[in-house]
């Protein structure tokens, strides 16, 4: 509705003020709810040329959400223990209403947690979201991945298949390569001679309650410092070195609404590709549950082909990779361990690969490349060629982290623009 | 209400409050640590694990010559094998192609650590998981049933390591190690004890 002034021009409103009474007031006297919306939300400026990589840190959210919530439910069936713990989740699958329908929502969103956090991984890399200001964040959230790993990793031993069992077995024997610690520290991890009920259950603890714990302060923390910095974008640039007269960035929008309803429609789509796995193909071919999983665990017979679910098959084949069992376990953990450098390797002047020279951009594909081989290469059986091009691509993942200091200090950059860059739709 | 005297900022004794500070700081710490050696100690295996984990028999009479029996000892399977004279031959010949032909770096009691890994030449005894992951090496004892030239042994399927009638890593072999020899005797001819021999119970 608009009011006609006496000129006949229409007259703006006054912006509708908070209601000094009634409940919502009552709730602000003593909780800061509507500060929190208006500093976190609708006050919080993201930068305006957001793309299509921006999509996966509020999935990785959801995804979050969705784990938790079916994570909840499936504890109220799933029974731990050497004797029960398989049966249970048959009786999950096959006797609880819509029993299946949970699991598969929580089995198929433990792979979308990793599709999802490695796409998000990827843009920080694709946009040196993780250089200055934002080594801390970047650091908080390779904890995030770190304490995802473990969680997916106690996840798998709980439904107590055969290849939950052997997975174990193999995991924890890493840790045995500790020297001088290593066998007494393995027999503490698992409270037993092997892989055995008190393993099982001290894993379904630390799945289902320290560990979540753990992701959601880390994720809060990740968070609060991201709000802190603010977001990146693809150009690389610090809209906060631009601010409009208010004191705003020039070059921001508010996050809601601009970005909440994006972001709904990336959920949109992901919920449709999510649903898609879900319902007709939950197993994906055996890269999201494994075939010799459909088995009770037995301690006395190892599967033919060991393998772990598709998201640590790349630091699996790395481990494969080498001829010594210590090495390779060290290796592995370097695997991993090289992202919290990353912030301190990369010397190039600009953020962002678009103001990047070739050499950049191929040591990154190159990356990008080992990383999805390597993945490929740790489901193979360890033999024969596959071992040699494991050998390969892990020299090449190693030499992207190794070399970085160099090839991203003398490649060529482009000059980065003011402001960022953005073509109005 | 009891009459506080207002002390001046400089006359507040810093040194004294950093050291009530420090000393309450360190309590604290000592306590967490204290504290926390219950919660660790609870994961070491429990009094029953530990009395599952009591020593085995194997009635050997049972076992034909170059045939293999796995009891359980410690949730591991333990691989008793009962070598003819011709296995045995085929375990010498070869040391150039192993990691540790003298076991040196290798986990076995004193009397086996010799080139037959055993007590006695025909019995051998091993704990049969992979030194490398904790697979289970399968038996693949007829020569060159792995490739020509395989002198017989075990090979694990999970990441290809191969030891030969000894329990001794080929080269090439992603373990490190032989594979282990529990602590085992023969309390009479026909009888195998593992996890107990003279040095007591392991």
């Amino acid at each position: 509705m608009t009011v006609k002034t006496a000129t006949g021009a229409p007259a703006r409103l006054p912006e509708r003020a908070a209601p000094k009474q009634g409940l919502w007031a009552w709730l602000n006297k003593r909780l800061p709810v509507d500060e929190f919306i208006e500093e976190q939300l609708t006050g919080y400026y993201a930068p305006k040329n957001f793309n299509f990589w921006y999509f996966f840190g509020s999935l990785a959210l959801l995804v979050l959400v969705i784990q938790l919530l079916t994570g909840i439910f499936l504890t109220m069936f799933y029974k731990p223990g050497e004797l029960t713990a398989f049966d249970s989740v048959e009786y999950i699958m096959r006797e609880v209403d819509f029993g299946w329908l949970i699991r598969y929502l929580h089995s198929t969103g433990a792979s979308a947690f990793f599709i999802v956090v490695y796409l998000h991984m990827f843009r920080a890399f694709l946009y040196g979201s993780y250089r200055a200001p934002r080594e801390l964040l970047w650091l908080i959230g390779m904890l995030v991945y770190l304490a995802l790993m473990a969680e997916a990793f106690m996840g798998y031993v709980l439904p107590w298949g055969n290849m939950s069992f052997w997975g174990a077995q193999v995991i924890v024997n890493l840790f045995g390569t500790i020297p001088g610690i290593g066998t007494p520290l393995v027999q503490w991890i698992r409270g037993d001679y092997g892989i055995a009920d008190a393993t099982l259950d001290r894993f379904f603890a630390l799945h289902v309650a320290a560990l979540p714990l753990a992701l959601l302060l880390l994720v809060m923390l990740h968070l609060v410092a991201l709000h802190r910095t603010g977001s990146n974008n693809p150009d690389g640039i610090e809209i906060k070195e631009k601010t409009g007269p208010d004191g705003k960035p020039l070059d921001g929008i508010p996050f809601h609404p601009y970005y909440t309803v994006k972001d709904v429609v990336g959920v949109g789509v992901f919920l449709l590709l999510f649903a898609l796995v879900v319902f007709f193909k939950p197993n994906l071919g055996g890269l999201f549950l494994e075939a010799p999983n459909f088995e009770p665990a037995n301690p006395l017979s190892t599967p033919e082909h060991i393998a772990p679910v598709w998201y640590f098959t790349p630091y699996y084949a790395i481990l494969r990779a080498v001829p010594d069992q210590r090495m390779g376990a060290l290796l592995m953990l370097l695997a991993v361990v090289s992202f919290l450098f990353l912030p301190w390797l990369d010397r190039s002047p600009v953020k962002s690969m678009r103001y990047r020279g070739w050499l950049s951009r191929t040591a990154l594909a190159l990356f990008a490349l080992s990383f999805v081989a390597l993945g490929y290469l740790g489901l193979q059986p360890a033999e024969g060629l596959y071992v040699v091009l494991a050998r390969i691509f892990t020299a090449l993942y190693f030499a992207f982290f190794l070399l970085m200091p160099f090839y991203s200090r003398i490649d060529a950059v482009k000059p980065v623009p003011d402001r960022v860059v953005y073509h109005a739709h | 209400m009891a009459d506080h005297a207002v002390v001046a900022e400089d006359e507040v004794d810093l040194s004294r409050r950093k050291f009530l500070t420090r000393a309450t700081i360190a309590t604290g710490a000592v306590g967490t640590v204290l504290a926390a050696v219950p919660f660790i100690e609870s994961w070491s295996p429990s009094e029953r694990a530990r009395a599952q984990g009591a020593p085995t028999e194997l009635d050997l009479s049972k076992l034909e010559p170059g045939q293999m029996a796995t009891p359980v000892w410690r949730k591991s399977p333990i691989y008793v094998v009962r070598r003819t004279p011709d296995m045995v031959s085929r375990i010498a010949g070869h040391d150039e192609l192993l990691k540790d032909p003298k076991s040196e770096n290798s986990d076995q009691p004193p009397y086996a650590r010799n080139p037959l890994r055993s007590r006695s030449a025909e019995f051998l005894v091993l704990i049969g998981t992979c030194t490398h992951l904790g697979c289970l090496p399968k038996q693949r004892f007829s020569a060159g049933e792995l490739y020509p030239g395989w002198p017989g042994g075990f090979f694990c399927p999970c990441h290809g390591s191969r030891f030969d009638l000894a329990g001794r890593v080929f080269a090439g072999s992603p373990a490190s190690a032989n594979l282990r020899v529990p602590p085992y005797s023969y309390p009479n001819a026909r009888t195998l004890v593992i996890g107990a021999d003279e040095k007591g119970v392991a």
